[in-house]
């Protein structure tokens, strides 16, 4: 039986801002997950990964990560992507502190 | 203080003005980031989890007070308000934007500062003793030695690059404040026949195969320090491992061949290329070594230090605690704390680093060290002068009497901001010291380091700490490893690892166990925690950290 494929989302840092974005399924990107395209398919999320490949002017070091699906989105699977979707835990900088869309 | 000659001066604006051009091709999208990453990083720009993270090198952790207002000045214009002092004797922003780093480093310009060799596989920014030139137990001041250094290997064209990083340290004091036995090459400067020279350490290291470096000369006059460490890096060039990242280091070059094979093909090397170098460096050094000359030293009155003393006892707590004996008469050398209970080791905002420029502009002769325990030194102070010092630190949230305290921690970065971290490290920095501040019992336990890294890489030197912490992850979930009996100092050993790992939950419970198995078991109040330790081997405090009880119960 063919392994069952772990959902995955589409994620970068920002070229200009160096920040963490994900990849939205119009193609276009955001600074929250819950928006972010959940792949299920793995041909699909090699497709949608060289998409994003394709953007070097606006993304650099584009991956894979791992999600859970909720009911307001996807959810990091590992503590990594939770900490990349909030920000660090010693300020309240980064994600946590403003949400915008690119 | 060392000032910047013209030659500096062009070479940074000329390097500033091409890195410029290089984000602007980036941004345009005429370099690709395979292209572009190399370049950035030569310039000390990384890319981290949230954010790029620019690495600013502090030659020899020294600064003047106009360089820490410019610190102070970039945290506020183009980071968070802040600025994270590291183990190396570096700043770094965790927060710039790449627009934006051109301009960081042309401000860093205005006053001699650069990100040049703070990354990469170069000779890394060289590092010191954070009291040199100041400390009582001191031969000379290792600083000059260091700057020949800095000079000879920055854009040096054989050493751009090597299989892998460089690091060297060096002191000129008998107690090694400087980590020198973990690093690539560490200098001991030493005198022999009235001859100033350096004992020669080469292949310590950290990281996933900690090392102790090994002497590979024990005398070597100072005139040949220049080709004596070029013969040493061209037998590392040819010799070391590009095969493995992980066995690249010279560490593993003298592991796997012998310090004698190492010795051998130096010493070769060495009598082969002594000849070419026509002493120019050694014409430099006089020059060199009149910029970091000794302050005149005042001499004052220090009956109201006395009575200072005598009357406040969160005063005398500081002095006892944050001042080092220095060489002069009536002089001290300060410790401020960036470790206050609570706060992440090393991170100052931009109006501590304004107060901490001030006080060594008005009081500490304009100089000011960044140490690699992540603290910022005064050097000279007189001891007439430490009140006021001590009233305007407490102030800012800069009084913490914990120098070399169990919450005096280092800790790397970790998950909360690098991109190659397994674990957290500074949230488990911060509630150590907030616990031992809570049971008040941390100038009881003494002399104890603990230091935290959040992966295998050591940047944190847990494997030198009194008690290491190393953050991993353990099926998706962050586990810390202890090791202990770890020690940084001349008297250098690697810890031992204790057991299985803690969770997150777990591992201030395990390190509360552990010291107060440590006050049980020591001699008198004088025994450290490393000297308990030593005496009594792993087994007693592997007892406290894995009671019967909690074994039996898994
Ligand atoms: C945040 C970005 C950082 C990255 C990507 C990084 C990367 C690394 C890597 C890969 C190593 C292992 C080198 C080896 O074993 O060959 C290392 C070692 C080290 N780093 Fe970092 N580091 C970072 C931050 C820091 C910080 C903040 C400090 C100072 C607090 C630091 C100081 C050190 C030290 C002291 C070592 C071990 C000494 C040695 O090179 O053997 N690093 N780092
Ligand atoms: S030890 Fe690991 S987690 Fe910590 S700064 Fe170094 S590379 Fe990052």
């Amino acid at each position: 039986m063919p392994r069952a494929f772990t959902p995955k989302v589409v994620t970068a840092n920002h070229l200009l801002e160096g920040d963490v974005i994900y990849l939205t399924a119009q193609d276009g990107w955001t600074r929250d997950l819950a928006q972010a395209e959940v792949l299920t398919d793995e041909a699909d999320a090699q497709l949608r990964l060289l998409f994003a490949e394709q953007q070097p002017t606006t993304v650099v070091g584009a991956y894979l990560a791992d999600v859970t699906p909720g009911t307001t989105g996807p959810e990091p699977a590992h503590f990594r992507e939770d900490f990349r979707r909030k920000g660090p835990s010693n300020y309240a900088h980064g994600k946590q502190e403003a949400e915008r869309h690119v | 203080m060392y000032n910047y000659t013209e030659f500096d001066k062009s070479f940074l604006a000329e390097r500033n003005a091409q890195f410029r051009a290089q984000v602007e091709r980036r941004i345009a999208g005429a370099l690709t980031e395979d292209e572009f990453k190399p370049l950035r990083l030569m310039n000390g720009l990384y890319l981290q989890l949230h954010a790029y993270m620019l690495r600013v090198a502090i030659p020899y952790g020294t600064l003047n007070s106009a360089q820490m207002r410019q610190l102070a000045l970039l945290a506020e214009k183009w980071d968070k308000g802040y600025g994270h002092f590291t183990t190396r004797q570096n700043i770094q922003y965790n927060w710039p934007k790449l627009r934006d780093v051109p301009d960081m480093l042309d401000a860093l310009a205005e006053v001699g500062l650069h990100a040049i060799q703070t990354s990469g596989n170069t000779i890394r920014n060289v590092t010191a003793d954070h009291f040199a030139g100041a400390a009582a137990d001191e031969i000379a001041d290792p600083r000059p030695y260091a700057e020949l250094i800095r000079q000879w290997s920055t854009d040096h064209p054989e050493f751009q690059f090597l299989g892998r990083k460089f690091k060297i340290a060096v002191t000129g004091a008998s107690e090694d404040r400087a980590v020198i036995k973990a690093h690539d090459i560490g200098l001991q400067l030493v005198r022999q026949n009235e001859q100033t020279g350096f004992r020669v350490l080469v292949g310590g290291g950290l990281g996933r195969t900690p090392m102790i470096g090994k002497v590979v000369r024990d005398f070597l006059p100072e005139a040949d320090l220049l080709p004596y460490l070029e013969a040493i890096l061209s037998v590392y060039n040819l010799l070391g491992r590009r095969d493995n990242k992980y066995k690249a280091r010279i560490k593993i070059t003298v592991h796997e061949n012998g310090i004698e094979t190492i010795r051998a093909l130096t010493e070769e090397r060495f009598a082969r290329i002594r000849p070419s170098f026509s002493g120019v460096d050694q014409d430099l050094l006089p020059g060199i070594a009149a910029q970091f000359a000794t302050p005149s030293f005042k001499s004052a009155d220090t009956a109201g230090f006395t009575a200072a003393y005598a009357a406040d006892p969160v005063f005398q707590s500081w002095v006892d605690t944050n001042t080092a004996p220095h060489k002069a008469e009536d002089y001290a050398i300060v410790s401020i704390s960036l470790k206050a209970h609570g706060a992440t080791p090393g991170d100052a905002t931009a109006q501590q680093m304004r107060v901490m420029a001030d006080l060594a502009h008005r009081y500490a002769h304009d100089e000011l060290r960044i140490s690699h325990e992540q603290n910022v030194i005064l050097p000279h102070v007189h001891t007439s002068d430490l009140a006021a010092i001590h009233a305007a630190l407490r102030d800012h949230g800069l009084a913490t009497a914990n120098i070399g305290l169990i919450s005096d921690i280092i800790a790397c970065p970790g998950m909360d901001y690098c991109a190659l971290a397994t674990a957290r490290s500074i949230p488990i920095a911060q509630e150590i010291a907030t616990r031992f501040e809570e049971l008040q019992i941390e100038h009881d336990i003494g002399q104890l380091k603990i230091k935290i890294s959040g992966c295998i890489n050591a940047c944190g030197h847990h494997h030198v700490g009194h008690i290491g912490i190393l953050g991993l992850d353990r099926a998706g979930v962050e586990n810390y490893q202890i090791t202990l009996g770890g020690d940084a100092t001349e008297t250098a050993s690697i810890g031992e690892r204790a057991g299985p790992g803690f969770s997150a939950d777990e591992i201030i419970p395990a390190i509360e166990r552990l010291v107060y198995a440590y006050l049980d078991l020591r001699e008198n109040p004088e025994e450290t925690f490393l000297q308990a330790y030593r005496r009594l081997g792993l087994d007693p405090f592997k007892s406290a950290l894995y009671p019967a009880a909690a074994v039996a119960a898994e």
